[in-house]
């Protein structure tokens, strides 16, 4: 069920609170941020039965806002470090460190390190973060790279000039090799444990240099990435094999901003983009029956992937990287119920999706079919 | 609206009348409420249009939606111990009569009627009189003159037992029959229970003009107005919106809301709203758009200057045919960015209107920041978007100026990887090429790489100011053992040379020795090449 929530401030970030592996339980906590607002905030959200606040509004499955904390510049990235803290990067250049301790109505300032990103003579917004306990990457407008850590004072590297144009986003390959994209359309990756402020790999798209702005790395296997950018187009990558992407599809009509694999079922992913749209994406390999033919689904829109044949290596098992559409099928669907302005960001953990837009909304739904 | 009310923990009539002196400086609740008014009865009676006869009903509807607090005095009566003993218990039957809500009322007056067994009679004889009252059903079979007499009969009934002072001895049902036969005098006693003249001007209409035609509304409308408001309360501008609206001048309504009012939200959407309904005769306003356009302009600029509320503003300017698109064309270059990806937005916006001017213009400006913070592929990037040659020629020019102080490339990365954006303009394309030659020789492919250096000149994509630095850079070619570059391609080089020579002034020194030793490698290079031409191979 959708239900929008109307919060007044732009929405740029939204992230469910991890679960722990063990319990089964659904997300219940996540936290946004804001943009293009005089003051922004952080602010932490509850959709589940918090104790005696229950469904007063009568309108279940309502987000209940928690606490929020003031955030100097917009909200550019945010990332749940661990059960008790947020990272979030600004257009300031700031990295700051939130905490909101269990069960508590307050969220605190515990970490701030001003300016991380600039530029000689002014700010330069940070633009994306990574973050693998303690361990924290931060990218932004100024090429730069900084790796921190959440218990350390200062900063633990910065790769300096890593990129000549915008960094747009940062995702972890592997513990130690991070993946970042930036606006002349090339993948970077890059070895933390080398010293050389060189990548260890550089990929890109043989046509146009479009820029990328989002980035996520398939759950199981780390060599597959997915990528979209100013053209609205999904790219699905294999990071072992160099210069060309396995697959192009035509997604969005406008800028895509976010791409995520679905954590515990990666034949999912969703996309969200500038123009109003939160796509579904379904694969299914061609061992199981298509799902198509599954019921219980509303909504259908045929399938309007555009797929790159690509000389498939038959050991690869990703259905996503199939060349031969005959073999996999592919299903796209719309989330949202109609026109918005722009889907800033979106999250999905278990069977929840949540996602913010330009229209001060937040939309969350608590089944999606995965 | 009703929760609002109760929000507000007060009448919202009563609200506004209290501090009716300050009302352009109200609350935000406050002013909501008294938009909602307004709107409402401008519905009513603009674009519902009402007839006479369902014109009283909507008006009915009207001032319940927004008096609730009879609701909340019934609901306290009610949940009272005793209800008929309470003391607020006249108030809400009298209320309810005054709103002909009847039914309620009714049911209220059967509590009372228990508890006096005595006047069990006149209890009846009231509730008879209440049901009997005639509703006029628009959407039944009867018209509006048989719903007319029937009314009459009833009146003319209810005003006999008056006369009979059938209930002189119960002043609260005496009170009830004079309301209901239409009262003056008893109804402007009611003032408290009223508490504006507009519910005094319905209450009036239901019990004495229920067939009141809408053309004739505006009499009552004014003489209401004057009769209930005494020498100690003043005419409020919300009272003066409402008559205008009663004698149906639009463009009055519009006017005073303007004046009243301190944004644009309510007038342009209202405005629009009868736009819509045709009701709106197009007034030619000096720059030749009309009112409806006027306003949304004025309205959507407002919103521009919003820190975040431009965005909503576009879609207003793209409903306005007229001057629309002029007005966002220069309101988009005023939106400040920040940051890259608010400025993304913008391009998005302005691309989707095909206004390829701003584009340019905003692309140019982060182009230039990001020249100016030394983000050459950043700088590049926003130059690809907006096909700017132009620009991308600077952005390759201090690639070169920079290569030529320090005697290496920066940004690598960027230069390696330009792909089909080095078509954009030559100068970039040079870059590439120059790039290319450099990473051949560092491959030691020489020969190749003295063919692409050889046609950068000829092919003229190098810009002259250069050669001195490619004829250089052929040096170290000239002057390896083995000949690399054929004696043809000896001879063009030489051409180039004296070209170049011949065209620039020869004053330096430095470039003069350097003259001078690029025509002895290149005499030599020849001299080797023709021998090896012309050796016969054994």
């Amino acid at each position: 069920m959708e239900s929008a929530k109307y919060v007044s401030q732009k929405i740029s970030k939204t992230r469910w609170r991890p679960v722990s592996y063990s319990s089964l339980q659904q997300p219940d906590i996540f936290a946004t941020g804001s943009w293009d607002n005089e003051e922004n905030k952080v602010s932490v959200w509850s959709i589940g039965n918090l104790g005696s606040s229950g469904l007063e509004d009568g309108f279940e499955g309502d987000p209940q806002l928690i606490c929020e904390q003031k955030h100097d510049g917009d909200v550019l990235d945010l990332q749940f470090l661990d059960q008790e803290r947020v990272v979030t990067v600004s257009s300031t250049g700031a990295v700051t460190i939130f905490r909101q301790a269990p069960n508590s109505q307050t969220m605190s300032i515990c970490k701030h390190w001003a300016r991380a990103h600039r530029y000689p003579s002014d700010n330069a917004p940070s633009t994306g973060v990574a973050c693998n306990s303690p361990e924290i990457v931060t990218v932004g407008e100024d090429g730069r790279i900084i790796v921190f850590r959440a218990d350390q004072e200062g900063v633990v590297r910065v790769i300096e000039n890593a990129d000549s144009s915008t960094l747009h986003a940062v995702t972890y390959l592997r513990t130690t090799e991070v993946l970042t994209v930036n606006s002349i359309g090339q993948l970077k990756l890059w070895d933390l444990r080398q010293q050389s402020n060189s990548p260890s790999q550089i990929l890109s798209l043989s046509r146009d240099r479009v820029p990328l702005y989002c980035v996520d790395r398939h759950p199981n296997q780390q060599h597959i990435v997915a990528t979209g950018g100013q053209d609205g187009m999904l790219c699905v990558w294999d990071v072992r094999q160099g210069n060309m992407p396995f697959s192009l599809m035509e997604a969005h009509s406008a800028e895509m901003w976010e791409v995520h694999f679905h954590p515990t079922n990666p034949d999912h992913l969703f996309t969200c983009s500038e123009d109003g749209s939160l796509l579904h994406w379904e694969t299914s390999s061609p061992s199981e029956m298509p799902s198509f033919l599954q019921g219980g689904r509303n909504s259908n829109m045929t399938s309007r992937s555009a797929m790159a044949p690509a000389g498939g290596n038959q050991s690869i098992i990703s259905a996503w990287l199939h060349g031969d559409s005959s073999k996999s099928r592919l299903e796209t669907t719309h989330m949202l119920p109609s026109q918005t302005l722009s889907v800033n960001s979106l999250d999905v953990l278990g069977q929840c999706l949540v996602c913010g837009t330009d229209g001060e909304a937040i939309f969350v739904n608590r089944q999606v079919p995965v | 609206m009703e929760e609002l009310q109760q929000v507000a923990g007060v009448d919202v009539f009563d609200f506004i009348c209290l501090t009716s002196a300050f009302f352009p400086f109200f609350s935000q609740v406050s002013i909501l409420l008294a938009i909602e008014l307004i709107w409402n009865l401008c519905e009513v009676l603009f674009i519902d249009a009402a007839p006479a006869g369902s014109l009283l009903l909507h008006l009915l509807d009207w001032v319940r939606l927004h008096k609730a607090d009879v609701d909340e005095k019934a609901k306290d009566v009610l949940q009272s111990d005793s209800p008929a003993e309470h003391h607020n218990y006249w108030d809400v039957v009298v209320s309810y009569v005054l709103q002909g809500r009847l039914e309620e009322a009714r049911q209220m007056l059967v509590k009372q009627a228990t508890l006096q067994p005595a006047s069990r009679n006149m209890y009846k004889l009231m509730d008879s009189l209440l049901s009997k009252m005639p509703f006029y059903n628009p959407g039944g079979t009867q018209t509006l003159t048989e719903f007319d007499v029937k009314w009459r009969n009833w009146h003319e009934e209810v005003d006999r037992y008056l006369k009979d002072n059938t209930f002189a001895s119960n002043r609260h049902l005496e009170l009830i029959c004079k309301i209901l036969v239409g009262d003056e005098d008893t109804l402007l006693e009611q003032k408290e229970l009223l508490s504006t003249w507009y519910h005094f001007l319905v209450t009036r209409l239901l019990y004495s003009h229920p067939t009141v035609k809408p053309t004739d509304l505006h009499y009552y409308a004014q003489s209401c107005l004057t009769m209930f408001l005494d020498s100690r309360s003043v005419q409020e501008p919300l009272d003066s919106i409402l008559l205008a609206a009663f004698e149906f001048d639009i463009y009055l309504v519009i006017k005073d809301c303007s004046i009243v009012l301190n944004n644009w939200w309510f007038v342009a959407h209202l405005t629009d709203l009868l736009d819509h309904c045709k009701l709106l005769q197009s007034h030619n306003l000096n720059f030749g758009s009309n009112m409806r356009e006027f306003l949304l302009l004025e309205y959507a600029s407002g919103l521009f200057t919003h820190h975040s509320l431009w965005q909503c503003a576009v879609d207003y300017f793209d409903h306005c045919p007229e001057l629309g698109r002029a007005c966002l064309e220069l309101q988009i270059e005023r939106v400040p960015l920040d940051t890259e990806r608010k400025a993304l937005k913008v391009l998005r916006i302005c691309e989707e209107r095909q206004m390829s001017e701003q584009v340019r213009s905003i692309c140019k400006i982060m182009a230039m920041r990001a020249l100016r913070n030394n983000r050459l592929g950043s700088a590049l990037s926003w130059s690809i978007r907006a096909k700017d040659a132009a620009f991308a020629t600077l952005i390759s020019e201090r690639f070169l100026q920079d290569y030529c102080a320090k005697g290496t490339f920066s940004d690598l990365d960027l230069i390696d990887n330009l792909g089909p954006a080095m078509l954009l303009s030559d100068r970039l394309t040079f870059l590439g090429k120059y790039r290319e030659f450099h990473k051949l020789y560092g491959e030691k492919r020489f020969k190749e790489a003295a063919k692409l250096l050889l046609s950068l000149m000829t092919a003229k994509i190098a810009p002259q100011s250069f050669w001195m630095t490619l004829l250089t850079d052929a040096l170290p070619l000239l002057e390896q053992k083995e000949v690399i570059f054929s004696a043809d391609q000896t001879y063009e080089l030489m051409y180039c040379l004296e070209e170049l020579t011949s065209s620039l002034d020869t004053e330096e020194d430095v470039e003069q020795t350097k003259v001078e030793l690029l025509r002895l490698s290149l005499a030599r290079n020849l001299a080797m090449a023709i021998i090896k031409e012309g050796t016969v191979e054994t």
